[in-house]
């Protein structure tokens, strides 16, 4: 299959057009000429590094403009594909490159369940940056080439939901083209009510059409994946490839360490009975809330154990100090109720039941994102679950002994408004930690904001510790402030 | 009769499942077709034991196999779960990831708790004739919806034995959805969102320049059926705005402070005006204050509320995976006794929980008929009241298992 070293160019080239007539591609045959052992692996990590940024912007939140500026850069340096305008470059190597990466990197990334779906995120997204980056005639060759099975909507069917289309996309207008597809195929615009759904079709604008791309693309690669997987064994006997994979797929983790899984070893153990006085100094406004909540019902929905009871693990609190914590504050259950109904899900956290996974403490992003509260839930992020009236006196009420007064609301508010969450929580901070000399803009230390809530703690008392270290600063700091 | 309500005991269950729960009919419904296949021999069974042990990954070959290890186990319940790619109870012997569920019905979950905060008849575990309003109406709007927009055709409304409705979704193109399509499907549906310490739950409507625009279809096709229900049920029934902190309610969803105060002042001196008095006190106040071209923002609020009240309040979680587990219809609810009967969407209005048949009256039922003389092989549930609701089952099995005999007829052109 793969043999040392012959000349890339040559054979593969045919003399009028160009072997490979797209820049955009669904990746759907596999390169069959020979390479060598070096471009192999060459293709792979050119490509890897491209992979790699997208999955770090994405850690880091950065807004897509700015994730496809990075996106264009690192590709232009790693693997250049140019639109078939650019006559002097040589596209067809360029392609080639790009489909030897990818098709390396399925073989690489096929192996568990969590590769797969990490390599078809950042796949997806490449593919997207360079899709809207396209001109309108590439597109349309694109969608040519593809079997797409979508039907245009006739303009009788068009005139008959007339309404119906309008009121799902309020600001398309009379002209607009529709497509029909089967309302699997757009699983976001539907989930977001941009289409309106028939008889389990969906008709979609073709301003939203780009999505109807991205879904097949996601979707295919999905699938070949897992055929990959199951053909992957009957290629061992291959060892020279067998390194250089796994080398791959090791980069790829690597690459990525932004969770926040170790516990803050601070020598010192939390005890059950330490908590509540933690949380008065040390939580962010989620996780008072949750304490409150759980103070006053002696009770917790399931989200709401999960969301406060991993924040606690991660803080430092071990098995049997959380079991004793949560069954003292389970009071109005009896033992036989706690053991057989909560137990259970309190040492499935500390991955002692179950799948024995070491799960590791919600993110600020997954807090606001997964698992939206119910009507009685009360796990979330109180700044984006709270409306309006309630935050504020929940934050009074929560905060005023640190120093927040109802002066700070107003900024608070508007920041919330703003939907950055993030910011509103950093500013809370600030002002809590005012007495430790935090100043606005500081936020959790040299800038950073807040990205997740044991972060906010580990800060909160991180500073604790250098203040009572440093002998009388915080008292010291107490009389001036007052 | 509330001795008929009690805690039914290991041995009631046991002559239960030994004489009365119709595992033929369950298995046709699972299996879609007379032969077991994969549909059934792949699919996981859960049984919760009489000591609280819950026992998971359990599967059968055959429907007498079930019917044996579920009088074997005699558990207080069963719940049912996805097809996998093996056998469930091979688990342990294949590859951890060749084990992965690949169908499942499409399931959903309404649950009277989820309406605490608006009915005021009961709360909690209780359930009476009159919140099963509420339930009427989600299962009105989303049974509808379902059929509509989704195209699916065959669903099965099972009555949850105490407080709740389960929906379960067998069309071919529903049982493959990935656990993706699951999360968008219902965030398609779910109007009701926030948590607790959030007063408007309902945000729906697209953003067009900066202002909320009109509902998106599906919705607005939900509000034009449920204006109705909000009369008779919120205002009249319910009563929902009589008491205080029912109107303290209904204000903070109003976005015109002004008429908000003057409502406050008007309502809280007349403590005791019926709903229905509030709600035409509220429109009043409205067309006072804004004239019939600017009432646009005043009258969308006014939609969102009547959504806010009425809108089907779903248990997303149970839909969005396809492993989740849900309770098994005919089986016993263990604090009740009562039976998750199948119901008729079409006559859900009809339905009074209190009614059901609890296992104790149908073996009681099977009792005073056992006396007379049998004839051929009919099965046990046919003497009780069970039987209109097996028949339900039944009818609902063969609807499914003529799709796979048609679908087979289409496909086999070999002569």
């Amino acid at each position: 299959m793969l043999k040392s070293s012959r000349k890339p160019d040559g054979e593969v080239r045919v003399h009028f057009g160009l072997k490979y007539p797209r820049r955009l591609s669904l990746y759907d045959r596999p390169p069959t000429e020979d390479i060598t052992l070096e471009e192999f692996e060459s293709c792979a990590i050119d490509r890897l590094h491209v992979l790699c940024e997208i999955e770090s912007c994405y850690a880091r939140n950065r807004p897509f403009e700015e994730l496809k500026d990075i996106t264009k850069s690192q590709c232009d340096k790693h693997v250049p594909l140019d639109h078939n305008t650019a006559t002097t470059k040589d596209r067809d190597s360029q392609r080639r490159k790009d489909v030897t990466g990818h098709f390396v990197l399925r073989l690489a990334f096929c192996r568990s369940e969590e590769l797969r779906r990490r390599f078809v995120k950042a796949e997806t997204t490449l593919f997207r940056v360079r899709y809207l980056e396209s001109s309108h005639s590439e597109r349309a060759d694109f969608h040519q080439s593809v079997d797409f099975d979508w039907t245009p909507v006739e303009e009788s069917e068009k005139e008959m939901y007339k309404s119906q289309l309008k009121a799902a996309g309020p600001d398309a207008d009379e002209k607009e083209q529709y497509f029909k597809v089967k309302w699997t195929n757009v699983p976001d615009l539907v989930a977001k009510r941009k289409v309106f759904l028939k008889d389990g079709w969906a008709y979609v604008p073709s301003k939203e059409q780009p999505s109807i791309v991205f879904q097949e693309f996601q979707t295919r690669l999905e699938q070949a994946l897992e055929m990959t997987a199951k053909a992957l064994p009957r290629m061992d006997e291959d060892t020279r490839l067998e390194p250089i994979l796994a080398n791959l797929s090791q980069g790829f983790i690597a690459g990525l360490g932004s969770e926040w899984s170790t516990n803050e070893n601070t020598g010192e153990d939390i005890r059950a009975e330490m908590v509540d006085e933690l949380a008065q100094k040390h939580f962010p406004m989620c996780m008072r809330n949750l304490h409150e909540n759980l103070t006053r019902n002696h009770h917790l929905k399931h989200f709401g154990r999960l969301q406060y009871g991993l924040f606690l693990k991660v803080l430092g609190v071990s098995i049997d100090e959380a079991l004793i914590f949560w069954r003292k504050s389970f009071s109005g259950h009896t033992d036989d109720q706690f053991n057989k109904h909560y137990k259970y899900n309190i040492r499935h956290q500390y991955g002692l039941e179950g799948r024995r996974a070491n799960y590791t403490a919600k993110s600020c992003q997954q807090i606001l994102m997964n698992d939206q509260p119910g009507a009685s839930d009360s796990h979330g992020c109180p700044y984006r679950h709270f409306s309006p009236d309630n935050l504020r006196t929940a934050l009074l009420t929560t905060y005023s002994s640190q120093g927040l007064t109802e002066a700070d609301l107003p900024e608070i508010m508007n920041t919330v408004r703003a939907e950055a969450y993030h910011v509103a929580c950093t500013r809370v901070y600030e002002i809590t930690h005012a007495r430790d000399n935090v100043r606005k803009g500081d936020g959790i230390g040299s800038g950073e904001t807040v990205t997740h809530p044991n972060q906010y703690a580990a800060a909160s008392r991180a500073l604790e510790r250098a203040s009572t270290g440093g002998g009388k600063v915080e008292s010291d700091g107490d009389i001036v402030m007052n | 009769m509330p001795s008929d309500t009690e805690k039914p005991s290991p041995e009631l269950m046991l002559a239960f499942y030994r004489r009365l729960y119709p595992f033929k009919s369950v298995f046709k419904w699972l299996n879609h077709e007379h032969t077991p296949s994969r549909l059934f021999t792949h699919r996981e069974i859960s049984f919760t034991l009489q000591n609280d042990v819950y026992m998971r990954y359990n599967s059968f070959t055959t429907a007498d196999e079930f019917k044996k290890q579920t009088c074997a186990l005699n558990p207080t319940r069963f719940e049912i779960g996805p097809v996998y790619t093996a056998r469930p109870r091979d688990k342990k012997t294949v590859r951890p990831g060749a084990f992965t569920p690949v169908q499942r019905e499409l399931v959903f979950d309404i649950d009277m708790t989820d309406y605490d905060g608006i009915r005021t008849c009961c709360s909690g575990a209780d359930i009476c004739k009159r919140c099963w309003g509420f339930i009427g109406v989600a299962v009105r709007v989303l049974d509808g919806a379902i059929r509509q927009q989704f195209g699916y055709k065959h669903l099965l409304w099972v009555y949850s034995g105490r407080r709740g409705i389960h929906l379960w979704i067998s069309d071919r193109e529903a049982m493959v959805l990935t656990d993706d399509q699951r999360r968008s499907l219902v965030n398609f549906l779910m109007v009701i969102q926030g948590g607790k310490e959030m007063h408007k739950k309902v945000n729906v409507r697209p953003m067009v320049k900066g202002r909320p625009s009109v509902l998106p279809p599906s919705i607005q096709q939900a509000l034009d059926q449920l204006v109705g229900p909000f009369g008779d049920l919120v205002l009249q029934d319910q009563d929902c705005f009589r008491r205080e902190e029912g109107w303290k309610e209904l204000l903070k969803l109003i976005p015109d402070s002004k008429i908000v105060a003057n409502l406050e002042k008007k309502w809280a001196s007349s403590e005791d005006r019926p709903s229905d008095d509030k709600w035409s006190d509220l429109r009043d106040a409205i067309s006072a204050a804004y004239s019939p071209d600017d009432r646009a923002p005043m009258k969308r609020a006014i939609e969102d509320i009547v959504l806010q009240y009425t809108y089907p309040r779903i248990d997303a979680e149970v839909s969005k995976h396809r492993n989740h587990l849900l309770k098994a219809p005919f089986c016993v609810h263990p604090k009740t006794g009562r039976i998750c009967v199948p119901l008729d969407p079409e006559r859900i209005d009809e339905f009074d929980p209190d009614l059901v048949p609890t296992v104790g009256q149908l073996l009681g039922e099977l009792d005073a008929a056992t006396s007379e003389p049998t004839e051929g092989e009919h099965s046990d549930w046919e003497k009780t009241s069970l039987k209109p609701y097996v028949d339900m089952l039944e009818k609902h099995a063969l609807g499914l298992m003529s799709v796979v005999r048609k679908d087979r007829i289409t496909s086999d052109m070999t002569w």
